[in-house]
């Protein structure tokens, strides 16, 4: 079990890699903001996987605060937009 | 190997697949819309199914239902941002270039057919 957990893990990373293009690309600025938000989910995966991979239980309450946290910058980034326009 | 472990190792397989393919979806698909339709599924269902296969390796109920806390975050973060930046790309951005090629085909005739006329006999 472990050395599969290690394994997805590192699967998760070469995902969140492919990720980054589109942050490249992205013809608009909401587009790269996608990709925010998808790394906001996959990091939170990524945790809860090293959280029992390392049987370390704080590691679940980083993950917690990092799912409360990925949707404000999506808000901030809208809000911030409305602003401007 | 028990029937538990088989259980997570396979719930895990298919959260990894999910997330691959939303990846893959948002690289490839054309448009800000069909990209967020990509990333709602690897939201949701990769990481639910994460969570649900690691649950029957938490020693205790509070860490299981801590799991299942952070997924339910997840999923309502995740609506919350989907709507907005599907409004924001609705009201502000251009709109959704369904017809790309078409632009570029004529052009790219256009400029094969100017340069027969400078480099033609």
């Amino acid at each position: 079990m472990t050395a599969y957990l290690t394994v997805i893990i590192v699967l998760l990373l070469l995902t969140l890699l492919c990720g980054l293009w589109p942050i490249v690309r992205g013809p608009t600025a909401a587009d790269r903001m996608l990709a925010a938000q998808l790394f906001g989910t996959l990091g939170v995966a990524i945790l809860m996987l090293l959280a029992t991979l390392k049987q370390q239980a704080a590691v679940y309450n980083a993950a917690l605060v990092l799912a409360l946290l990925a949707p404000l910058v999506l808000i901030a980034f809208v809000k911030l937009a409305e602003r401007e326009k | 190997m028990n029937i538990i472990d088989l259980f997570s190792m396979t719930m895990i397989a298919a959260g990894v697949f999910f997330f691959f393919t939303g990846t893959l979806g948002m690289v490839r698909f054309p448009d800000i819309f069909s990209r967020l339709h990509a990333l709602t599924k690897a939201d949701n269902l990769g990481l639910g199914l994460i969570a649900i296969g690691l649950l029957p390796q938490m020693e205790s109920w509070v860490g299981a239902a801590q799991l299942l806390l952070i997924w339910v975050i997840a999923i309502k973060a995740g609506a919350v941002s989907s709507y907005l930046i599907a409004n924001y790309a609705l009201t502000t951005a251009s709109e959704p270039d369904h017809n790309a090629p078409d632009h570029s085909a004529p052009n790219h005739k256009e400029r094969t057919a100017a340069e027969r006329l400078n480099h033609g006999p």
